[in-house]
């Protein structure tokens, strides 16, 4: 490890060194994109997760750039199994140590058990796996890494595709402005199944991705974390423009950041103006055949979703009862 | 000493899951499997066995949980069959190319559509290549030592495969036979403890399921295949010592009256207890029929089968499947090309009977057994024939 991790430490020596942790944990040598922000967070998340952690991780972009074998990028424990069961395979680890633990057949501490996946892996085809393990109340946290777009398969639109991106199934015509629908809100979904800790994070804010990640594993019981990850190849963005995008998406409230904590919503991240989504949208071509009368209408859904969450931060009590994960949840004696 | 209790067989073989002190089961129930995971729910709510049960929302779920639990190390169950079995289906072939040692138990149950709750071989029929072994059990007593042997056998540290002992549904997981159930004691030396070789371990972290680029995959593919066909020997050690121990020999071909038989049934499952009687009666009649049960399904036993066969006529291989647009059932057409390179050319019929549910007797046999004589004669093509099929 110490191979890669000076090298790549010494970067970052000059502004956090003594702030963040040295060790790579998501090593040089993975074969994404350049400028790839998924690549970029997942390197920060496994910092903050540090050595005790054990990962499943679902097919995608991250998968296929870090694990081609004989080569692997990744110093945790890791397992890959499916496109849409990670959540179920996170169940199973986390259910497989604390078991072999109580039996006696664990002696080291037990690991943080780490579900990641990209958007369609959370979303789309993983969301029944992830809904399962999140309702049994498993002890894991689960990322997603969402570029917003089938990236490893081409560009092709999810249901996190923001209303109006070009994709190479969601082409702008004729008669279509390009994906229609608006994007599926996973942070409520989460909300909804009691989840005690659930989060927006964005590697554009380092620090603020680093805490929740580190929120997330020390609750008991399922935590999500949601990730906007600026993927130039996806978004016809420049490639040097990465951090600047995801910076972009927060100042012009189309990807707020905040926490909710046993339901009680909280931005950590707060806008004192918000800028226009035309500031974020100009720097990418998969908006760049919207017109003004669209670009209204956009705004307008951003603004009000942005209002509707303020509403739900300034509301005092948790809209839902938060469910108990105790030791007993998912094991007999 | 054993004692030979009359049992339910589904509840028979949580008993042996609960012996073999399993650590994580994940299951979703189906039709017929249900008496298993019910069963073994009641033993974790009671204390009777330590492990954890997760009730996951689906069968895919159900394997990717297990999948996930034997990489941490767990020793891990699960039963599934049918449309569950079918829903599994990506994930069984990973289960085997991650070599983590999982059992599970295949409540036989045709395959939708139409759909059918009932019994025969059509959801295990689509799973020949998995990489898994694969047993079929004929009663409630083999059931029960096959899992527990399933277990022994995943154990071994040559094999690191999972393993399937498949259970015809209905008709046998929910009879009530006599079975001797050991005691804990009994079955200790037997049965190692779970170990595993390569496991998710903090200490020594250790990439699994990576990309198999084209350079590699023909290799990986080439190893799945190796150490199933490489377990075999270790099958059969743990059948061995299973006989010397508690005087029950299991082969993975089963013969019944093969001794100068010249027309040979061969049939998988609990079918074969039908089949035994038709053998009887016609014997009565002198008429030179056997019956071979093919018991270890994968790896193929092509040996046992070519030395067991080797001196008769006429083959009726019944297929509880129908391979739609094939000219055959799945096994008649494995155990044809199985046997074709035999110095004496052996006549080889397969006849289809028993699908989704539909009953099969002693009649059915005496009618297979005169029909393939007919074919012989008549130097009919060998092609399969349904039997009882009315005419809609």
């Amino acid at each position: 490890m110490d191979k890669f991790g000076v090298a790549q430490s010494q970067k970052y020596d000059v502004y956090a060194s003594r702030l963040l942790p040295r060790e790579e944990y998501f090593t040089s040598g993975h074969r994404s994109c350049q400028g790839c922000g998924e690549a970029l967070a997942v390197r920060w998340v496994c910092k903050a997760l540090g050595k005790e952690a054990v990962i499943a991780h679902a097919t995608g972009c991250m998968e296929i750039v870090s694990s081609g074998l004989p080569q692997t990028a990744w110093m945790h424990p890791w397992l890959h199994v499916a496109f849409e069961n990670t959540a179920a395979v996170a169940s199973g680890i986390e259910a497989g140590f604390k078991i072999l633990s109580r039996k006696g057949k664990w002696p080291g501490r037990l690991p943080k058990v780490v579900a990641m996946g990209g958007d369609g892996g959370t979303s789309d085809i993983g969301l029944q796996a992830l809904s399962g393990a999140m309702e049994r109340g498993h002890n894991f946290t689960y990322i997603c890494w969402d570029n917003e777009a089938y990236m490893n398969t081409g560009i092709q639109r999810s249901s996190s595709t923001p209303y109006g991106a070009m994709t190479t199934t969601s082409p702008p015509g004729k008669r279509s402005i390009g994906q229609a629908t608006w994007k599926k809100n996973m942070v409520a979904i989460a909300v909804a199944h009691g989840v005690p800790y659930v989060a927006t994070a964005s590697p554009s804010y380092v620090f603020d991705l680093y805490f929740k990640i580190k929120k997330a594993i020390e609750t008991p019981g399922p935590a999500y974390v949601h990730v906007l990850c600026v993927c130039p190849t996806g978004w016809r963005s420049a490639t040097d423009l990465t951090v600047r995008l995801g910076r972009l998406a927060v100042e012009t409230a189309v990807f707020p950041l905040y926490e909710v904590v046993n339901g009680k919503y909280r931005l950590t991240v707060e806008v004192p103006k918000i800028r226009p989504v035309k500031d974020y949208f100009r720097l990418q071509g998969r908006f760049r055949h919207l017109r003004e009368p669209e670009i209204n209408f956009i705004q307008r859904q951003v603004t009000s979703q942005y209002e509707l969450l303020l509403k739900k931060c300034e509301a005092a009590y948790p809209e839902f009862p938060v469910i108990s994960h105790t030791e007993e949840s998912q094991e007999g004696a | 000493m054993p004692t030979r209790t009359p049992i339910e067989v589904s509840i028979a073989i949580s008993k042996a899951v609960q012996q073999a002190d399993v650590d994580v089961i994940a299951a979703y129930p189906i039709t017929p499997q249900t008496h298993i995971v019910e069963h073994l729910s009641e033993l974790v709510a009671d204390g009777e066995l330590q492990a954890a049960f997760i009730n996951v929302e689906s069968e895919h779920s159900a394997l990717s949980a297990v999948i996930g639990a034997a990489a941490a190390g767990a020793s891990t169950f699960t039963a599934s069959c049918s449309q569950g079995l079918a829903l599994m289906h990506e994930i069984l072939f990973i289960a085997a190319s991650l070599r983590l040692p999982i059992v599970m138990v295949v409540t036989t149950r045709a395959l939708s559509g139409p759909i059918s709750i009932w019994n025969d071989h059509s959801d295990i029929m689509a799973e020949r290549d998995i990489g898994w072994l694969q047993v079929f059990c004929e009663t409630g007593q083999e059931a029960y030592d096959a899992v527990l042997q399933a277990f022994r056998i995943v154990r071994d540290p040559k094999v690191q495969l999972p393993m399937m002992v498949n259970v015809d549904g209905f008709n046998l997981t929910h009879v009530i036979e006599p079975v001797y159930l050991f005691e804990q004691e009994e079955i200790r030396d037997y049965l190692p403890e779970h170990r595993q070789l390569l496991r998710l371990d903090i200490d020594h972290p250790l990439t699994m399921g990576p990309v198999g680029v084209p350079e590699v995959y023909t290799e990986a593919k080439k190893q799945v295949d190796a150490a199933l066909v490489g377990a075999k020997p270790v099958v059969l050690a743990a059948w061995q010592e299973f006989a010397e121990r508690y005087g029950r020999f299991y082969q993975p071909v089963e013969t019944y009256q093969v001794e100068g038989a010249e027309i040979i049934l061969l049939t998988m499952g609990v079918i074969s207890r039908t089949a035994m009687s038709a053998v009887d009666r016609l014997r009565a009649t002198g008429k030179p029929v056997g019956l071979v049960r093919l018991r270890l399904w994968r790896p193929f036993p092509l040996e046992e089968l070519r030395n067991c066969v080797r001196h008769a006529k006429i083959i009726a291989v019944i297929d509880r499947h129908l391979s739609l647009g094939a000219h055959g059932g799945p096994v008649c057409l494995e155990v044809r090309a199985a046997l074709y390179d035999l110095p004496e050319r052996l006549r080889i019929f397969g006849f289809v009977l028993g699908l989704g549910g539909r009953d099969v007797t002693v009649a059915d046999f005496l009618e297979i057994v005169d029909r393939a004589e007919h074919y012989a004669a008549a130097g009919q093509p060998e092609e399969y024939s349904l039997i009882g099929l009315r005419e809609v």
